[in-house]
């Protein structure tokens, strides 16, 4: 009945698991205090970590792109009725859990038992959404496609490069500079030592 | 001192080193970070054992399943989220930390010290969090970092929206008061 990946992916994933494991709690964002401090805008923490971690990544990724390696990309379909109104019902769960999913069951982990409550919600949430899921999937969920043209071939699974034949690069560097400008507000409206501080 | 064994890192090491963790599962595991599709799969993993027919005549739960096989599948993600818990546990012995939480203190103050009625909501937040993400497409994780990282439309159109939602979300339950108990 059930099958496992490849014992080199198995190791991988479990390796790729402690290590974020380790340095969501590093950054205190498994704790219900710096989730809701993020959303009334007294802890800066989440935004900070989630920032310099897409800019460090996409230098990276879209570096080793630009040299030569490849390595499949895994972006998901627009179909921006779906994406907004999921990311928007998705806002409101994760300020009354407190976690997102990854830092949900991270925060099992170290401490926080209602995320154990969070957890077993998000199992029904999945539940419940496999048996609204047949009734959406060709209606709803395709709703707001935004499909271009990428080589030759119609896909929605874009970037704003696809979007807008610039160079990812120019993204990159808009990212910079507006990162740039959010941390020197960050720091300037929250002083030299910011309240990372433990619950 | 010991950097292993401090209690918080600056946040923006912190993301420097997700970043540099999704170069890695891109780049060499071929892999995107997310966590949201194996929380969603697992309801359906635990009814196949009962049910395997039902659960591969569903459109959904049929995405998740082996190709060859029609069977659930421990991928990847699967391993990564069930090792997520043990990284932080070790992260917080390390520091020698010790944190136990049942009710959080701004929850406490706004709705009080009861421990059902903080697990009743986390459940609920859990419930509507799962709902959202698998509409969306994906998570913090999938769509926040790795989408965003790919400077793909989708993920950036759901990361500003569950980012206004879930401040309107935090204001509507803990008002500007709140601010002085986080």
């Amino acid at each position: 009945m059930y099958n496992f990946d490849s014992p080199v992916m198995i190791v991988y994933g479990i390796l790729t698991g402690l290590i974020f494991g380790f340095l969501l709690h590093k950054a205190g964002v498994t704790r219900y205090q710096t989730i809701l401090g993020q959303f009334l805008f007294k802890d800066y923490t989440v935004l900070k970590v989630m920032l310099t971690a897409i800019v460090t990544g996409a230098i990276g990724i879209w570096g080793m792109r630009s040299m030569g390696m490849d390595f499949p990309m895994h972006i998901k379909a627009a179909t921006l009725v779906p994406n907004i109104v999921g990311g928007l019902i998705f806002g409101v769960g994760m300020a009354l859990l407190g976690f997102c999913p990854g830092t949900g069951v991270a925060a099992i982990g170290d401490g926080s038992r209602h995320a154990i409550a969070g957890l077993l919600g998000m199992f029904v949430g999945g539940l419940i959404y496999a048996y609204v899921y047949p009734s959406i999937m060709n209606g709803f969920l395709k709703s707001g496609d935004l499909s271009v043209d990428v080589a030759g071939k119609m896909t929605d699974k874009i970037t704003f490069a696809d979007v807008s034949h610039l160079s990812p690069w120019w993204f990159i560097a808009g990212l910079v500079v507006i990162s740039a400008v959010v941390f020197g507000l960050i720091e300037k409206l929250t002083g030299k030592n910011p309240p990372t501080t433990p619950a | 001192m010991n950097p292993l064994t401090r209690q918080r890192w600056n946040p923006y090491l912190v993301g420097i080193g997700i970043g540099i963790l999704s170069w890695i599962t891109f780049g060499v595991m071929h892999k995107a970070l997310g966590t949201s599709t194996t929380i969603a799969a697992t309801p359906g993993a635990i009814i196949g054992i009962v049910a395997p027919e039902h659960v591969q005549n569903n459109s959904y739960w049929a995405k998740y399943l082996n190709a060859e096989k029609n069977e659930f599948y421990f991928d990847w993600q699967f391993f990564l989220v069930i090792s997520l818990p043990i990284g932080a546990y070790i992260g917080m012995k390390l520091s020698g930390e010790k944190f136990k939480e049942s009710v959080p203190a701004l929850w406490a103050w706004r709705f009080g010290p009861s421990k059902t009625i903080r697990y009743a909501a986390a459940f609920l937040g859990g419930v509507i969090l799962l709902i959202g993400a698998r509409m969306a497409g994906g998570c913090t994780s999938g769509h926040g970092i790795s989408g965003g990282l790919q400077l793909a439309v989708s993920s950036w159109a759901f990361f500003f929206a569950m980012f206004g939602s879930g401040v309107v979300t935090a204001f509507a339950l803990f008002g500007l008061k709140g601010r002085s108990h986080v």
